[in-house]
């Protein structure tokens, strides 16, 4: 139940966890992040540190498309330049990874920027065209500038360092990874809680309106994107890193849609649905994996049987929420908390 | 003094002339109203105000300053305000953060310091909800839906909320397109009330265009009345009224005692 809550100042009213109640979530939160290395294995380790990968990804891509309204097709492109970038410092420059990781999240953001000029003039279906236009020339480019990107033969990461340790591992890479996530989300929580974040989300709602209250579409349109740029080219950087080698079929347009799915199913426009979004798109598939082994004793040939069931499954989830929940998992979270707000006293 | 100037105002459609030489001046701490019949371009004439339009000929002048090239979101930050006729509130957002977005071209804020939310964005965001919750809330009593979706609102706070975050933004005139329509009695009577205050307490000058004569007669200064997308009349609301190119231009073929005197002709 929520008690205590009155506050005295609009401080403390505009604060992002504003309940003693969400604190203790959002510590409790935390610890288990803190504790998942040592109970978990090595398997789980590398689908948790995909995990982040995918919610900082998803999260930029939110930013752009679930709050600011301008569907972008393009986003794993854009990490392909931030993994690109990575790669090419790594092995061209002695920098330390950091410092690439910047870099590549500076290149994206300016690769970002041009790819958005097209939303100055075209909205919706046409920006998401536009956008794939910028995904098959992105590309295009990792394919063909063989002096950087080695075309299709791809190129090799060697796994970043810190004070001596070598990140070559899920276990260790997760201690990197992890903060990481916790603070882009932060970031973007943050975001929208001050005239940034609102006036992305009234270009979203009514641009007209936006406009006579002295908001510049065409700068806050080109911010957003920038800004979900730099997420990707974070993403992107971390990917490369944590993969090990990359080519150009490691960001095709089905990444795309799978970030696009991530935030629809999640919920869009909200940052926990970028987070939950993420989660499910990249566990799910995962899960099904383990009810298939469970069940392959019982079939013959499981093998060609099971596998598509998975992929339809997993399909059919989608559509599932699209259909039932077509405000995402973050709406199911709003419901079970506004329940618990007046619980017990009613119901 | 004008606050707002309109020099020979011409826009034009393809074959449509809209507006066609319109002059019209709003002189500061006035209320004035813009009325006229259906197309006769009062809307376009909001449009072009604000910048949606871009006039073919003519000058928009805010306190002297040519704001004719000028697009919609710099106008805004020079002090023109507006309301739609269909309210264009943001439908995702509370009513809070709707009227917050009105102080926005107030706000310093930028992208890094946002994400951050350290010192200054922190303290910009508190003054700027203290400043809020004490001058407009308070002034068009809504403080108490603070929180809710705009979406779910019934019709006449809906309004209340639009003119909150036109008023957020403290501009130097305000534009109110029909802000009555579709409302009640009571809420006529309440917008109408806040309307006068807004002239008389926060001393912002409003251009409105309304169809409801009644309160156009009671609260406005002076009136324009437009027809075919001329300026027909001016002057004080008592004057115009009488004018008979108004009663014309309103009336018509459509007045109801000649339409009676035809319909009693036909049958007799």
């Amino acid at each position: 139940m929520r008690i205590g809550s009155a506050k005295e100042s609009y401080i403390a009213d505009e604060a992002l966890f504003a309940t003693r109640t969400q604190w203790v979530w959002f510590a409790l939160l935390l610890a288990s992040l803190v504790l998942f290395p040592f109970v978990s294995n090595l398997y789980w380790l590398y689908l948790a540190c995909l995990v982040s990968i995918n919610v900082i990804s998803a999260t930029g891509l939110n930013i752009l498309t679930g709050f600011t309204g301008q569907v972008s097709l393009g986003h794993a492109a854009f990490m392909g330049v931030g993994a690109y970038t990575v790669a090419w410092l790594d092995n061209n420059a002695q920098t330390p990874f950091y410092l690439n990781l910047l870099a590549a999240a500076g290149v994206t953001t300016a690769v970002g920027l041009v790819a958005g000029l097209p939303s100055l003039r075209v909205k919706g279906l046409y920006l998401a065209i536009a956008t794939i236009a910028a995904s098959f020339i992105l590309q295009f480019v990792f394919i063909n500038w063989e002096s950087v990107t080695r075309g299709t033969r791809g190129i090799n990461i060697e796994p970043p360092e810190i004070m001596g340790i070598v990140l070559d591992n899920p276990d260790t890479f997760y201690w990197m990874v992890v903060p990481i996530m916790v603070v882009m989300v932060l970031l973007a929580a943050n975001l929208f809680r001050t005239r940034v974040g609102r006036a992305f989300i009234a270009i979203r709602d009514r641009d007209i309106s936006a406009s006579v209250l002295g908001i510049s579409l065409p700068a806050y349109k080109l911010m957003s994107f920038a800004i979900a740029s730099f997420y990707a080219g974070i993403a992107g950087g971390l990917y490369a890193y944590f993969m090990g080698s990359i080519n150009p079929e490691s960001f095709p347009l089905l990444m795309s849609i799978f970030f696009l799915a991530a935030i629809i199913v999640g919920g869009m426009g909200t940052i926990l649905g970028g987070i939950l979004g993420a989660i499910f798109m990249t566990l799910t598939p995962e899960v099904l994996r383990y009810g298939v082994d469970l069940a392959s004793p019982f079939i013959d040939e499981p093998g060609a049987v099971l596998s598509p069931v998975r992929t339809i499954v997993f399909g059919a989830l989608i559509v599932g929420f699209l259909l039932f929940e077509p405000h995402g998992l973050a709406e199911i979270w709003r419901r079970i908390r506004r329940f618990f707000h007046l619980w017990p006293f009613r119901t | 003094m004008s606050v707002l100037e309109l020099e020979g105002i011409s826009l034009g459609f393809g074959g449509v002339q809209a507006l066609s030489g319109v002059d019209l001046a709003v002189e500061e701490g006035t209320i004035t109203a813009v009325i006229g019949p259906n197309g006769a371009g009062k809307t376009s004439l909001f449009n072009v105000i604000s910048g949606f339009y871009r006039p073919q000929q003519g000058r928009v002048l805010l306190e002297g300053r040519n704001l004719t090239r000028l697009r919609p979101p710099r106008r805004a930050s020079l002090g023109l305000g507006r309301t739609f006729q269909n309210i264009a509130l943001f439908r995702g957002m509370t009513v809070l953060d709707n009227v917050k977005l009105g102080a926005h071209v107030r706000m310093r804020t930028g992208v890094f310091s946002a994400m951050w939310y350290l010192g200054a964005a922190r303290r910009e965001e508190a003054r700027v909800r203290e400043e809020i919750e004490r001058e407009v809330f308070d002034f068009l009593e809504i403080d108490h839906i603070r929180r809710h979706p705009v979406a779910a609102l019934p019709y006449g706070l809906q309004k209340r909320v639009e003119l909150a975050r036109a008023l957020a933004m403290r501009p130097k005139i305000l534009m109110l397109d029909e802000p009555v329509a579709g409302m009640n009695r009571e809420e006529k009577e309440d917008m109408a009330r806040f309307i006068l205050d807004v002239k008389e307490e926060w001393g912002i000058t409003v251009l409105m265009v309304e169809h409801d004569m009644g309160m156009v007669m009671d609260i406005s200064d002076r009136v324009h009345v437009l027809n075919f997308g001329q300026v027909i009349a001016s002057g004080e609301p008592a004057v115009v009224q009488k004018n008979p190119g108004v009663i014309q231009a309103y009336l018509g073929s459509g007045d109801v005692n000649s339409l009676r005197e035809r319909l009693m002709g036909e049958s007799a």
